[in-house]
Parts: C-alpha cells; structure tokens; sequence
C-alpha cells in the first residue's frame, strides 16, 4: 500500500518524447515558457504594425513599395490608406492587450514560478494548464487569420463564400473598429465599410476562444494558490508576486465571462441577424440598414468595460507583484508594509470592477452616475498611492544593487506613477469630456498598462532568466536596454500629452488636413523618431535573451541572494519543482538584513533555530513586514 | 485549511486506511503544517476538484449575469419586445431537471456509504434525466420553429434561444462529466489518493449537476415568470 502510495504522490513522471515534453507538456514550467514565446511573437507583429502607424502619420501619403507589394488593396502603389491604417490601430491593441499584457505576466511567469513559490509541485490541474495554453493559441492563430482574410485576396475570396458577413478581402490588415469593437458599426457587417468582414468575425470568435483560455487558466491559479501551499506556506508568507497573481486570476475569472457574453451577442447580430446592438433607422453610408430594430449600441460599451477596466489591472497588477519582489530584493530590505501592499493589491482589483462607467462619460449617462464612477475611478488612488509609497519606503535609506532587474523594476514605479497620475485628470468628467479620444488618454494607458506591465516584465525576465535558463543574461546589454527603452518610452509619451491637449484626436490617419495641428507636426516627427529607436532597441533584449540561453555566463541556485522558494531548488528546477522533496516554510518572504542573522538575507525554509531565534521568534506569522525596521 | 484535513480524514478512514505514517523525506517534523502533526503534507485533497467547480461556477455565474443585464436592458431599450407563450413541454425540462438533482444526489450518497453498485445505478438515472431534459428543450425549440419564431425574429427569442443553448451546452459538459464518472470511477482505487481523488471528482460533479439545476430554474422564471 506504501509503495502504491508513493506512486501516486509523484504522479507524474518527467515525460520522455519530445511532443509530450515540449509541446503538449503539462508540466507547468513548460507551459509558462510557451506563453513568453507566444507573447515574445505577438508583441514583435505589434511592435511593427505600431512603427508602421507612426511612418503613416509623419510622413502621410509617402510610398513605402514593400507595402504595397504586401498589401495591394490597401496600401495601394504603397500608401497607406486610412483604413489600413485603423486596422494597425485595432490590430495592435488587440494583440498587444489579450496576447502580450494577459498572456506573459500571467501565463508566462505566473504559470512558472506561482507554483514553485509556494511549494508545489505543479499546478492544481495540469491538463486544464495545457489547455489553456493551446486554447489561447488557437486564438492568437484565428486573430492572425483575421489579418490575412482582409489583407488577401485570395484568402478573402475564401472567405466570401461562407455568406455576407464573411466578406473579405478589402485590403486591411483585419478589422477597423479599435480593440473595443464599438457597435453599431463594428455589428452591421460589410455594409460599415470595409475592413467590417469577416475581419471582424474572426476578431470576435478570437476574443472568445481568447477569453475560455484566460478562464481555465484563472480557475486553475486559484485552485493551485489555495489548495496547494506547502507546509508552512500561511497566505501572508507569501511572495508578493502570488498576491498579484491570485488577485489577477480573480478579475479574469470574473470579468472574461462578461466580455464572451459580449462577444457572442455582436457575433450574432454580425451573423445571426439578431438586434441586441443595432438599433433601428440606421443609415451607414447613406443607406437605410434594413431588418435591426431596437437595438443598444452603449449595451456593448458597459459589456466590455466592465470587462475591459479589469483587464487593464490584469496586465498591470503581475507587474506591481514582480517590481515588489525584485525591489525589497535588490534594495536587501524587507519589502515595505508587506501588509499593506497585500490589501492595497486587492483593494486596487476589486475596485476596477466597479470603475468601468470612467471610460463612457461622454456616452450621455446621467450625470449623477458619471459623478459616481468619477469618484471611485479617483479612490483607486489611494491603493495605487500606498503601493507607490510603500516602493519609495522599500528603497528609502537601502544599500541598492543596481542590477538590471532592479533598474526595470525602479523604472516600473517610474512609469507607472507618470502614467497614473494622469488617471486622476481623465477620471473627472470635466476634464474627460476635454480630453476624451485624444492623444492624451492614448498617452495615459499606454504608459500605466502598456509600458509599466511591459517593465515589470522586463524585471521578471532579467530576474528570473537564470533560474529559468541556468545562465545569466548579459548586464551591459540589458543596461543599456534599459536606459533606451527608458528614455525613449517617455519620449514617446510626454509628447503625447501635449498632443492631447492641444486637441489631437486618436486613431485618425492624417492630421495633415486639419489647421490647428499644422504645427505640431514636428511633434509627431519626434515621437516617431523616439518610437523607432525604442523598438530597434528591443532587439538587444532579443538578442541577450537567445544568446544567454546558450551562452550566458553560468547561474547558480540563488545567484541574486534572494529569499523565496524557487532559489532553494535546482537551477532550472527538476520536473516536479523539489527533486521529491517538500520544502517547509518557516517564515515570510523579504527576510532581508535581519539583525542577528549570519547573512543579510534568510531564506524562506530557514527553520527558526541557533543564531536567529531571538530576534524572529514573534514575527513567523506576518511577511518580514518591515515593522522592525 | 482546516476544513481540508477534516474532509480528507473522513475519507480516509472510511476506506479503512489509518493515519498516514509515511514521512522519511528527511523533513523534521514541525507545527504550522497544513496536514496536522504528520510529515508528509497531503499531495492532493479533494478541496482542491471542489474549488475547482466552485470557480467554474462563478465564472459562468458572470457569463449568465451580463446576458442577464443585456437581457434587462434589452427589454426595456425598443419597442420590438414580444414574449412568447411559454412552450408547455418546459414544465416538463424543468421537472427532469429538478428530478435529476435529486437522483444525483443519491448517487453521491451512495457512494459516501461505500455502495459503489448503487452509486453507479443512479449515476446512469441521471445521465438519463439529463439527456431527457435537453431532448425536451430540443422539442421546445422545434415547436418554436414551427410557429415561425426564430433566432431573429424578435429579441425575446434571441434571448429565448441564446439562454436555452448556453444552459445546454454547460448541461452537455455536466453531462459529459458524469460519463466520465460512470466509465473511470465506478471502480473503487486500491489508493488512498486514488480513492480520495475518486470521491473527490464524484462531489464536484455533484455540485455542478446541482448548480445547472439552479441556474435553469432560474432563467426559467427570468424567461416566463419575470415581469
């Protein structure tokens, strides 16, 4: 009976063919490196289709051949035409939100150092994991199917036969509704114009098959953080970075729900020619849209906002959780307020729930409902404020070791705390109404959720990359990554904000036609030149990030002297995390220059004994919460 | 955690295994465990397929609630809102449904008292049941078909139709789910974690199979009965 036992505790031994190990592997180390590839691959296409958005509007109406060898019908003799230009815009946000800021944070390094920080072995339900991640493939492939039915003839013509709404084939690069789909034109089909077709189907069933990946792997994260800490590992011994992603897996399993539901309604007034957007006497194009009647197009906009404000904090929330844990670890000091930052996290997720009407102002909802959405859109402050202070407290009077990490993770305050202090200006509907759909609010979102989740994953990249890879990556390169990516990304955006306020408006082609920008054309020149050095930069990280794998100077176990669980394991760590063995907790996570201690850190399995157990005999409940200090 | 460990020993002595008493990893052993005083921490415990279905369930929850919303808002925002006279043969979907909560029920406590036959015998009952309740909601549909009322017609049978088939499709998965109970678990393990995973799936199936039977009650007087 023992011995059957003993077989079924290691239930899964490492697999052995090359499919099972590397492609349909449920091992949730390989399923986290499957998702930062997918994103690695995504954000390259988006960062191309936004270097390409910024040539357009520098340099409107200039021929670019290869453009249109690709494109033939939209970027016809090579320029680009204004609505392949909405379909980069769409395109990007599209992948850049669900494939890149959903999948690494959470997907990638969630997947695979979650269950290595607590001590299990695996996630709770590895084939489930598995799914997820395949799922969410099949999704990002429909999303580049969309891409090529609108940009190919011969694909689109494919596409035509399955009936009207799946006309294609109109030259752009997928559908030109923007990442939030708005109806009633994104809902009407080929008649809006084109870019309408099957584009837009695609996008849709995309976002759902998208949106059933993110569930199970949401159910999965708060089963496994519940369920399967080790012995010792209390909820406040926890690494910040499991609060962040327990915290994100509850906004997705409850907001990606609301945006399928969504996603089916629009798909079936595209397809079904049912009317819940579309309402009635609409003329597109100078024609009566026949047989919809009654229909709510602002239904859709509190839909997906309800969905989409939440999302916003699931790309963001993973990197405050990385940007903790690499702070108080490069800082060698207890992370501050380690309580503090725990109910901050949760208070920041639960309030997005209720935040979504901040991006509807100008919808004509009553005044008295704006006032408040404006109001709990402004106390979100207070969370973001303590977390904002809590970081400055971590590096207050700390001896810093200046690493690469610590550099992103130091640049993710940054960033973020630009990019959030402007949350408070658009989340007053005085000035939203002002500032709404202007370069002001694309200059917001893009440095708060774009750029801070993107430098908290850069800190979880360079962080973690030995542990991963068993190799360092290079700190020359990744420093001067780091001071590129940093100047330029606030090169970009700070102009931005100017921009918006003297009235640029988002997602329009051209601003050559309109007087009151004639000047500012300068601006986008410098913002284009910004945007093009950033992304050149990006491939040194490519660069260090292949050529370390295979020739990076060797790691250690713990190279970075750091604390939690997955620096007691091997490097990289053994198919089931502990080699068999299950690690004990003994105390909290940032245990940094504990007075008394042999070392200036303590690691989280260091039993409370010799030396030590006087100074850390009442603190094994609470995370080494900085009280002390 | 300590809800876990009662459960789990519940079980465990129920299949006539004591405490476990393996330990030997070369762990000391100590106190803050989440097992109790033994070594080895408990690799799987039946929470873990319970709270498994309880997120299921509140996700789907979220995906019935924005219907729902869209459902009331849709109501009221046109002038084109015709309900239709309930088809009768939904009385009899709910009342398999409700039957098959029940029978589920038993089989699960049959199960608890070790009477596998048994357990197995109302498994198949309610897998019956179930597939009784979507034949019967299929009929609804096909009566609606034939009065001329589509997907399109209006949008109370949009929702009509929408409702029916996602409750379905949640059901079809219940349902699928059972199967699986009915071919793999009908067995008793020779394992304590075999054992416990067996009993473990059969109570989370449970809790699904009784949450559709709510759900559908619910969107049944959202349906008909709501004004």
């Amino acid at each position: 009976m023992a011995e059957a036992t003993h077989e079924e505790v290691h239930r899964h031994p490492a697999p052995k063919g090359f499919i099972r190990k590397y492609i349909f592997s449920l091992d949730h180390k390989v399923i986290g490196i499957q998702y930062i590839l997918l994103a690695l691959t995504a954000v390259v296409v988006g960062m191309v289709m936004s270097v390409l958005m910024r040539m357009n509007l520098s340099w409107p109406g200039t021929k670019w051949p290869i453009m249109g060898t690709l494109f033939p019908t939209g970027a016809p003799g090579g320029v680009i035409s204004p609505e392949f230009y909405l379909s980069l815009v769409t395109m990007h946000g599209t992948l850049m939100v669900f494939f890149v800021l959903t999948t690494a944070p959470q997907g990638g390094f969630g997947n695979y150092f979650l269950p290595i920080q607590i001590g299990a072995e695996d996630m709770a339900f590895p084939v489930l994991n598995m799914l997820s991640f395949w799922v969410t493939f099949v999704g990002f492939i429909v999303l580049l199917t969309a891409i090529f039915a609108e940009g190919n003839l011969t694909v689109g013509a494919w596409f035509s036969k399955l009936g009207t709404s799946f006309a294609a084939g109109s030259g752009t690069v997928g559908p030109i509704g923007g990442w939030t789909g708005y109806p009633p034109l994104s809902a009407l089909g080929k008649i809006a114009g084109p870019g309408q077709g099957a584009g837009v189907n695609l996008w849709i069933i995309s976002i759902a098959i998208f949106c059933v990946g993110s569930l199970l792997g949401a159910l999965n994260f708060i089963t496994t953080l519940l369920n399967m800490r080790t012995r010792g590992m209390s909820l406040m011994r926890m690494p910040l970075t499991c609060w962040a992603w327990f915290t994100t897996a509850i906004l997705a399993l409850l907001s990606f729900p609301v945006l399928l539901a969504g996603g089916i309604l629009l798909l079936l007034d595209r397809i079904g020619g049912t009317s819940f957007f579309i309402p009635g006497g609409l003329f597109v194009s100078g024609s009566l849209v026949p047989l919809h009647n009654g229909g709510s197009p602002l239904l859709w906009q509190h839909l997906f906002w309800f969905f989409g404000h939440p999302e916003v904090y699931i790309a963001i929330l993973p990197g405050m959780g990385a940007t903790s844990h690499v702070l108080s670890t490069f800082a060698r000091k207890p992370i501050f307020g380690y309580r503090a930052m725990v109910f901050a996290i949760f208070a920041i997720g639960m309030l997005g729930f209720f935040v979504w009407g901040h991006h509807m102002f100008i919808s004509g909802m009553s005044p008295y409902s704006a006032i408040a959405f404006s109001i709990l859109t402004l106390s979100i402050g207070v969370p973001s404020a303590i977390k904002t202070f809590n970081w400055l407290g971590t590096l207050w009077g700390a001896k810093i070791r200046f690493t690469t990490p610590m550099l992103f993770a130091i640049g993710f305050v940054s960033v973020f705390v630009a990019g959030g202090i402007t949350g408070l200006v658009l989340g007053q509907t005085s000035l939203d109404f002002f500032f709404h759909d202007t370069y002001f609010v694309t200059a917001h979102f893009h440095l708060v959720m774009g750029v801070a989740s993107i430098f908290g994953m850069f800190a979880a990249t360079y962080f973690w990359f030995p542990k991963m890879f068993g190799r360092m990556m290079n700190e020359t390169l990744g420093k001067l990554h780091f001071w590129v990516t940093f100047l330029g990304v606030y090169a970009i955006f700070v102009p931005f904000h100017a921009m918006g306020m003297l009235g640029m408006p988002r997602r329009y082609a051209n601003f050559g036609e309109y007087e009151f920008l004639k000047n500012s054309h300068s601006l986008v020149l410098f913002v284009t030149v910004a945007a093009i050095i950033t992304v050149g930069i990006q491939f040194v990280f490519y660069f260090n990030l292949f050529w370390s794998m295979f020739w990076g100077k060797k790691a250690s176990d713990n190279p970075w002297e750091a604390t939690t669980l997955e620096w007691t394991t091997a490097t990289p760590p053994p198919h089931d995390n502990f080699a068999g063995v299950v690690p004990t907790v003994y105390r909290g996570p940032y245990e940094f220059a504990v007075p008394g201690a042999p070392r200036d850190f303590v690691m989280q399995t260091e039993p409370e004994a010799v030396e030590v157990t006087a100074e850390l005999g009442d603190r094994s409940g609470n995370g080494g919460n900085g009280h002390k200090h | 955690m300590a809800a876990t460990v009662t459960n789990t020993e519940s079980v465990v002595t129920a299949i006539g295994v004591g405490p476990r008493s393996r330990g030997g990893n070369g762990f000391p052993k100590n106190g803050g465990s989440r097992d109790g005083e033994d070594g080895e921490p408990l690799r799987f415990t039946p929470a873990r397929y319970r709270i498994g279905v309880w997120m299921a369930i509140a996700s789907i929850v979220m995906l019935f609630t924005a219907l729902t919303s869209a459902y009331i808002v849709r109501s009221a925002s046109g002038n084109d809102w015709q309900p239709i006279a309930m088809p009768k043969v939904l009385w009899l979907s709910t009342l398999l449904i409700v039957i098959s909560s029940l029978t589920m029920e038993v089989s699960r406590r049959s199960l608890k008292q070790q009477r596998d036959a048994r357990y197995g015998r109302w498994l198949i009952i309610t897998v019956a049941l179930g597939l009784s309740f979507l034949a019967s909601q299929i009929i609804a549909w096909r009566q609606l078909v034939r009065q001329g009322l589509y997907l399109a017609s209006n949008p109370y049978n949009s929702f009509f139709y929408l409702f029916t088939a996602a409750h379905g499709l949640h059901l079809l998965g219940g349902i699928m789910a059972l199967t699986y109970l009915l071919l793999r678990t009908r067995q008793r393990r020779s394992t304590i974690d075999g054992e416990l995973r067996r009993v473990g799936a059969a109570d989370s199936a449970t809790i699904y199979w009784h949450f559709m039977d709510v759900l559908w009650v619910a969107l049944f007087f959202l349906l008909f009965l709501w004004k």
